[in-house]
């Protein structure tokens, strides 16, 4: 039955009449043979991605495997040394024009949450509507407000980060970055240095955001989450996109040896 | 059932228990306690009846001066001297003026709910310096000049250090963010400034700053050699404050410059709001380390022939008139510094626990 299913859904899947990843013209982002290197460490090998409009994306892999990195490119925290990277039609280069257009539109959370601890809640998420889109104070402050009580922590708007919990903080980090309105959220292991108690209402946040259509990709190690929610999975290692699959045929049928090897190792305790 | 509700111990001590437990807990103790409060009472007795029990407070003439204590009447007789220098009397209601504005902006930063003290405080720091700079030298508004060599006293020494404080807190900001651009021009000269005047002594500033730069400057091109000094100590400065700022720019975590780029702040947004913020009030202990041993240091202006406090006190005690009053004198050099290195001390740390977040990263 549960074999059935997955052969629907994947018959669905070539079907749709969304356009197939080949067709460049519908991605938001495209990464065409993306070189990358620290020093003479050559972390990230001829990456090739496209992401449509919508689409979420897991990224998988074993730590150092350069996940991180890639994701850290999209909004060029890193810089790449070759290939292409084009986000919402704009290239990344070293234009600090284009990076500031591309960063507006693309949001991100972090693994340590990098709330400024200096600011309540509010103004964490106030701050780069009012100074960087020019939204009127009151203006951003409602829009705040909203995407707070998407996360579920309204009552904490007037709060430091300092006196959240972990769970709390990223939540606010993800409103933060909503509040931005951006086409494209990146998450960089986001629930890795929370407590366990605290994952669950973070990935419940961000399956919601999955739900109202939001472009995503989310490196993680939450298994579940990608089985959930993701369109894709991508498996790194060594620098390179190992192997690329819906869910369910990631999770039961992986073709490559590193991929099983991966998933036996987190998926055995 | 639930375990009823159990009350933390009761850890309050009356004063005699404290006592008891921490002063005569053995005989070693109660001997060693015996033994520092003799040494007190020979050590500190002998001062307090010096300063105050044998001091002599009341009378006019050196002669008043009979008690085997201080004589404070050298103090209190020349105290105008002390405070204004050479400024002439008539025309002190204007240096009246500056102390009144100083205190007017400060004082109130001390008391939690003083309503508007912030305006206040941003007068001190804003207003203030324009005020002084058109009411004490005079020469606007029909106002008398007053030339800066009759300067002196007190006055002097707060001008100098509100100065160098309020002109190097900027100028060092600006040296320790170029000092970590990327741009190798801006670093270059960011870097060579700080060490170059870090690396010389303020008296060689001074010096340098009095004899040497009026032989480069063009004929009828002069400052005044007080202002030659305030931008010799204020350039001295600035290269300490900037190494001090630096420390705080680099505990701040790499997340906090990535979350604000990713949130698409430009490099000044970045600086100016999450950076800068944080740095500062990390390196507020620096800060105030830095000002208050700056304030000490304007008295070097002593040797270029400016007569701060310490000056006027120093060319008083040798006047024929009065008879061993250096003591005297420099306790009262003491105690000003004392008072005022104090206050800024008490401030900085007020102002660290008000901007205390809770957050530690």
């Amino acid at each position: 039955m549960g074999i059935t299913m997955t052969e629907q859904t994947r018959t669905t899947d070539s079907l749709n009449p969304v356009p197939s990843q080949k067709d460049d013209s519908a991605a938001i982002i495209r990464v065409e043979g993306m070189n990358k290197w620290y020093g003479d460490f050559h972390v990230l090998r001829n990456l090739n991605l496209n992401v449509r409009h919508g689409e979420r994306i897991v990224i998988c892999g074993p730590s150092g495997s350069g996940k991180s990195t890639f994701i850290r490119c999209i909004n060029r925290l890193e810089e790449h040394q070759q290939g292409k990277i084009i986000v919402d039609n704009i290239e990344l280069t070293d234009d600090i024009r284009h990076i500031d257009t591309v960063r507006r539109e693309v949001g991100m959370v972090f693994q340590h949450f990098n709330l400024f601890p200096h600011l309540t809640v509010l103004e964490n998420c106030c701050l780069s509507p009012i100074w960087v889109r020019k939204l009127p104070r009151k203006e951003a402050e409602a829009t705040a407000m909203e995407y707070l009580e998407r996360v579920r922590i309204p009552e904490q708007a007037s709060k430091f980060p300092g006196q959240l919990s972990g769970g709390q903080q990223q939540r606010v980090a993800i409103a933060r970055a909503l509040c931005m309105k951006p086409k494209i959220m990146l998450f960089d292991e986001p629930t890795s240095a929370l407590d366990p108690e605290m994952i669950k209402e973070v990935l419940d946040v961000m399956i919601e955001l999955a739900g109202s259509g939001m472009t995503m990709i989310c490196v993680t190690h939450e298994m579940g989450f990608a089985k959930t929610v993701a369109d894709r999975v991508i498996f790194m290692d060594g620098g390179e996109i190992v192997e690329e699959a819906p869910p369910h045929e990631f999770f039961t049928n992986p073709q490559e040896p590193r991929t099983r090897k991966f998933l036996e190792q987190i998926l055995q305790h | 059932m639930a375990e009823p509700m159990l009350k933390p111990p009761k850890i309050a001590i009356s004063p005699i228990t404290w006592v008891r437990q921490n002063l005569f807990s053995g005989w070693y103790n109660t001997l060693l306690t015996l033994v520092v409060g003799y040494l007190l009472v020979v050590g500190v007795g002998p001062v307090f009846s010096w300063l105050f029990f044998d001091a002599t407070f009341l009378g006019s003439e050196p002669s008043d001066c009979t008690g085997t204590g201080a004589c404070w009447l050298f103090i209190s007789e020349r105290l105008n001297f002390f405070i204004y220098g050479f400024y002439p009397d008539d025309l002190q209601w204007r240096v009246d003026v500056m102390f009144g504005l100083l205190a007017l902006s400060f004082v109130p930063q001390f008391i939690e709910r003083f309503p508007g003290r912030k305006w206040f405080g941003l007068f001190g720091l804003t207003g203030l310096p324009v005020v002084g700079y058109f009411l004490v030298p005079g020469g606007n508004f029909g106002l008398e000049v007053v030339e800066s060599s009759k300067w002196g006293g007190l006055m002097l020494t707060l001008i100098l250090a509100y100065i160098g404080i309020l002109a190097s807190l900027p100028i060092g900001i600006v040296l320790a963010l170029g000092r970590r651009s990327e741009m190798p021009i801006i670093r270059g000269i960011c870097v060579v400034f700080i060490e170059v005047w870090r690396a010389v002594p303020l008296i060689t500033v001074l010096f340098m700053a009095s004899v040497m730069l009026p032989l480069f400057l063009p004929d009828g091109m002069n400052f005044e050699k007080l202002m030659r000094a305030l931008i010799g100590i204020t350039l001295w400065q600035s290269a300490y404050m900037a190494e001090v700022i630096r420390g705080g720019l680099q505990a701040i975590p790499r997340g906090q410059y990535e979350a604000a780029d990713a949130l698409g702040l430009g490099y000044w947004k970045k600086t100016g709001l999450i950076i800068l913020p944080q740095a500062l009030k990390m390196v507020i202990p620096g800060i105030v380390n830095t000002f208050i041993s700056l304030f000490k240091d304007t008295t070097l202006v002593l040797i270029i022939g400016l007569f701060d406090i310490l000056g006027t006190v120093q060319s008083t005690i040798t006047d024929p008139a009065w008879q061993n009053v250096a003591i005297e004198g420099y306790v009262f050099v003491a105690f000003c510094f004392w008072v005022f290195c104090f206050g800024i001390s008490r401030y900085s740390q007020n102002l660290e626990r008000k901007l205390d977040t809770g957050h530690r990263t």
